[in-house]
């Protein structure tokens, strides 16, 4: 430990940060939240199935939120 | 009638262990006791009780919650006054191993029949996600989420609110639990040296408001040792006085968020006053 490095105290929060922020946004797809996002993703592959051909384990759905703010982002190939 | 209107069921949750659901159960509940609520602190924790010990009632528990579903005992029989305020009660978890005497039925029941008798029943749940914490959130309106600002503990407050979201009567009517989030052990100087998450962050990144936050102190083994909530035992310590503040906002009053300053570590401030 050099001198400096006692004055240079390690900011390991916002990496702690950013690490839950990326993973509580995949987390929230696939656990916990799921079940009603499960759903939304199975209604939502139905819809669009019903019209156009699309790879249904392609289809991703992710949901984020800020404060009041839910963003919806779906991702799927359509054929 | 009225007062079965009246009557909030809070659920007091965290999904990991550890981070201080016992002790902030008892503190609220003493502290919306001080303020004249009449209020049942209720464990959840089957075959881990702890709350009859934060509470100072170990030696006077003789009848528990399973005692009262398989009709061994009435609600009255079981429901232990606080020796110290008089309308604080406790209603103490079994130490059965068998964590299926809990039942969906019973649970119901006493839930239905304490919202007639107090203003707040106050559930501590056990950690994890399995049955007992599913039961100990079904019937709640409101649920307070005990945080420490680390990363598993926030983590698993995620996961605690996708089940409150999903599993509670009141998801399943189509309303919500009204949520809260509790920041123990927070440690101000390692926040203000970037160490440990902000509390900013933890609400931000939990999208729930805030309802306190208790600062890391030594007087909260204290308050456990001694068998007292810490409101009860040193009302004017810091996280005595943090939780009397959440106790009030609980019960509707707009009390500013103080969030206990980020200090620096002694050398910045240091040279951040001469700085300056």
């Amino acid at each position: 430990m050099s001198f400096l490095s006692f004055f240079r105290q390690k900011k390991t929060a916002p990496v702690a940060k950013e690490r839950l922020h990326l993973l509580l946004a995949h987390e929230r797809v696939s656990t916990g939240r799921s079940e009603l996002i499960g759903r939304m993703r199975q209604d939502i592959v139905a819809v669009i199935a019903h019209h156009v051909g699309i790879e249904k384990e392609e289809v991703r759905v992710k949901i984020n939120r800020r404060d009041s703010v839910f963003t919806l982002k779906i991702d799927m190939e359509v054929s | 009638m009225d007062k079965k209107n009246k009557a909030k069921v809070v659920v007091v949750t965290s999904g990991k262990g550890g981070v201080g659901k016992t002790t902030s159960t008892a503190a609220l509940g003493a502290a919306l006791a001080l303020e004249g609520q009449k209020v049942v602190v209720v464990d959840f924790d089957i075959g881990l009780r702890n709350l009859d010990l934060m509470m100072g009632a170990e030696r006077r528990v003789i009848y528990d919650l399973i005692n009262v579903i398989q009709g061994t005992a009435n609600l009255s029989q079981a429901l232990i006054r606080d020796k110290r305020l008089e309308n604080l009660y406790l209603l103490a978890a079994s130490q059965t191993r068998d964590k299926n005497a809990l039942t969906d039925k019973g649970v119901a029941k006493i839930m239905d029949e304490l919202r007639t008798r107090f203003d707040w029943i106050i559930c501590d749940s056990p950690a994890g996600i399995e049955r007992g914490a599913v039961l100990a959130m079904k019937h709640s309106d409101i649920a307070i989420i005990i945080a420490n600002p680390e990363i598993s503990s926030v983590r698993d407050s995620d996961r605690i609110i996708g089940l409150l979201d999903a599993k509670t009567l009141r998801a399943k009517n189509g309303q919500e639990v009204e949520k809260h989030l509790l920041i123990t052990r927070f440690d101000t100087e390692r926040a203000g040296s970037g160490e440990m998450l902000e509390v900013d962050d933890v609400s931000d990144i939990l999208s729930i408001p805030m309802l306190g936050v208790v600062p890391e102190s030594r007087q909260v083994l204290s308050a456990s040792n001694l068998g007292s909530p810490i409101t009860l035992s040193d009302p004017a310590s810091a996280p005595a006085k943090a939780y009397m503040d959440a106790a009030r906002r609980l019960c509707g009053q707009d009390i500013p968020l103080i969030v206990p300053a980020g200090k620096k570590p002694f050398f910045a401030n240091w040279f951040g006053g001469r700085a300056a």
